[in-house]
């Protein structure tokens, strides 16, 4: 058997990761799986591609960083549209998810995301067409590093970046003052307010993070694969089986979920073929429903 | 004039058959407060099966059972039962959240299987040939439209009254005592998820029949007709009706039906060509906004009582 597959399921599945750390937080903390968090990944993608046009316009072609495809304006690109991602969101949240959360009906939250999903990938479709787009279209050789294993450099720096944006989360997450509350909050709101926490300050962080990272994994997908309206769309139920598989609210527990998922897909392609990959997340969503709901790293619910 | 009667027929039965689903989707969301992403999955299921079961011989997928068109219908409805059944088993002891995203897989997989499974499904390319009913009359196209018509119509009007009376019977009154009061409801004795489990399984059921119904009232099936956007439209029409009415569900589907066809036709009329495949993803954008302001502002839909 060919070990490709361990290399493109570690890169897909830190994607997949990177995304569900978003969805993790989002039901650990505002209690409501989002549906538009996909979403988020596409406008992240499409924003950037965007600014990028936007800083061409304005310098002129630049030379790609060493053997990478791209050079600094993508990158700084990227830092803008992690911003814009993370407005969008936020503005998400003032016109539509914090009023009807007010009302306390969780369900209806979701179903609002729904509706807003159709809305956002559908206004992607109007203003940029269905027809796939890429940050660039040259064609990358791969380095053989081994065990015939052949890697992008590409896929080698997004693969670093993911390890240092799951770092740099976790260390928050578990150090920062902000990432402290944050939790407090998803184990006892009611307590957390009590001690003084400032709740709009965790729901805007929760988000801001959340759309960032989307924005980053959707990024890294189109530098790695391509940019499509729909890309978020496909990415959302692995983003799902990843955050339920690693247990709703553990950071750690959505990337490790993420990994285990993009490993497998990348297995099922080898061994029974491409068509099938979509089915994976689902079977082990249903594998991990049926015999530990919790997760991996999850708390039992209620 | 008989050509406009012929197509008020034809929008009547559509949207007649989206009533249906929406009659479904009422069960399980209006009356038991389950939420389903994966409608386009569970009609698909529905159609298939009875396509499969109904068409005769083909070349290169599994076939020629040859059924009766009602007993199609029938197995349709029993098998988008089972499996909403297991659906439900699965994550009805769950946060509600965990149904929402299953359903959601059970689409994409419903999707992936029609497009895969060539030997079952037939692949891209769909099933044809499936049997119509009275179609010994199909040369006869404007009494054939209204026969249909009034078979789908005969079909609504039956689980309508199905649902109508299930929903005042001593089982629809222990989901409304669940939605209303899940504790009081468990201390009598009763089990919610294992009714919450039944009431989705009833809904799965009016979604698969629908599938069938629509599947023999087109004749043909392709993957492509069970996409999200299906589930967005019932949903749409579900609000726009108001959740927890039947009454409400039939109004709604045909209120929407006509804003979705009224809308596409004058799209068609005034966007240029190639604006076209844009104009018609602003249509699905108008659905989505439209779902989110009725939430904000009229949960409760148009036709809907206000719940207590």
């Amino acid at each position: 058997m060919n070990l490709q597959f361990i290399a493109d399921g570690l890169i897909s599945g830190s994607l997949i990761g990177l995304g569900a750390i978003g969805i993790t937080l989002t039901y650990s903390i505002l209690r409501f799986s989002n549906f538009a968090h996909g979403d988020f990944m596409a406008w992240g993608a499409y924003g950037t591609l965007s600014v990028v046009a936007a800083i061409g316009a304005l310098v002129g072609t630049t030379a790609p960083i060493g053997a990478l495809s791209f050079g600094w304006p993508l990158i700084l690109a990227a830092i803008i549209g992690m911003m814009l991602t993370a407005c969008l969101a936020l503005l998400l949240d003032w016109l539509l998810f914090a009023r009807l959360r007010d009302r306390g009906q969780s369900i209806i939250v979701v179903m609002a995301s729904f509706g807003a999903s159709m809305a956002l990938r559908s206004l992607l479709e109007f203003i940029f067409t269905s027809s796939p787009t890429y940050f660039s279209r040259g064609i990358q050789m791969a380095i053989p590093i081994g065990l015939g294993i052949r890697v992008t450099p590409d896929q080698m720096v997004m693969l670093a970046t993911t390890i240092i944006l799951v770092t740099g989360m976790h260390l928050f997450m578990q150090r920062s003052q902000t990432g402290r509350e944050m939790r407090a909050y998803s184990q006892n709101p009611a307590l957390a307010r009590v001690v003084g926490i400032d709740t709009a300050r965790v729901v805007r962080a929760t988000w801001i993070i959340g759309a960032a990272l989307a924005c980053a994994a959707g990024v890294m997908v189109g530098i790695l694969v391509q940019i499509r309206p729909l890309m978020g769309l496909d990415l959302l139920l692995p983003m799902f089986a990843a955050a339920i598989l690693g247990g709703i609210g553990s950071v750690p527990g959505a990337v490790l979920g993420g990994l285990i998922i993009g490993l497998s897909e990348a297995a099922a392609v080898q061994l029974i073929g491409a068509e099938w990959r979509a089915a994976i997340a689902f079977a082990i969503l249903m594998a991990v429903l049926l015999v530990r709901p919790m997760g991996l790293f999850g708390r039992a619910e209620r | 004039m008989i050509d406009l009667l012929g197509y008020a027929a034809f929008f009547t039965s559509s949207a007649l058959i989206f009533a249906l689903i929406t009659l479904g989707l009422n069960l399980q969301w209006g009356q038991t407060g389950l939420f389903n992403v994966g409608i386009a999955g569970f009609v698909a299921i529905g159609a298939y099966t009875s396509a499969i079961l109904t068409t005769p011989e083909a070349a290169d997928r599994i076939g020629g059972f040859d059924w009766p068109i009602l007993a199609g219908w029938l197995a349709a409805a029993l098998v988008t039962a089972a499996a909403a059944a297991f659906t439900g088993f699965a994550t009805l002891r769950l946060k509600s959240d965990y149904l929402a995203i299953t359903t959601f897989g059970v689409a994409v997989v419903v999707q992936l299987v029609a497009l895969n499974a060539q030997g079952l499904t037939g692949g891209p390319f769909g099933v044809a040939f499936i049997p119509r009913p009275f179609a010994s009359l199909q040369d006869q196209p404007a009494l054939f439209n209204f026969i249909n018509l009034g078979v789908i119509a005969a079909v609504t009007v039956a689980v309508y009254l199905a649902l109508e009376h299930l929903s005042r019977s001593p089982w629809g009154r222990v989901l409304k005592a669940l939605r209303e009061d899940e504790r009081a409801a468990i201390s009598l004795g009763k089990s919610a998820r294992s009714y919450r489990i039944q009431a989705f399984a009833a809904g799965g059921a009016v979604m698969g029949l629908a599938g069938a119904v629509q599947a023999h009232f087109i004749g043909f099936i392709a993957p492509n007709g069970y996409l999200p956007t299906l589930t967005f439209q019932v949903w749409a029409m579900l609000m726009v009706g108001g959740s927890g009415s039947n009454k409400g569900a039939i109004l709604g589907s045909i209120v929407v039906w006509a804003i979705w066809v009224g809308a596409g036709a004058f799209s068609a009329a005034v966007v240029p060509g190639d604006w076209q495949a844009r104009a018609a993803s602003l249509q699905i954008v108008a659905i989505g906004v439209m779902l989110c302001l009725i939430l904000l502002w009229r949960p409760q839909g148009f036709f809907g009582k206000r719940r207590g």
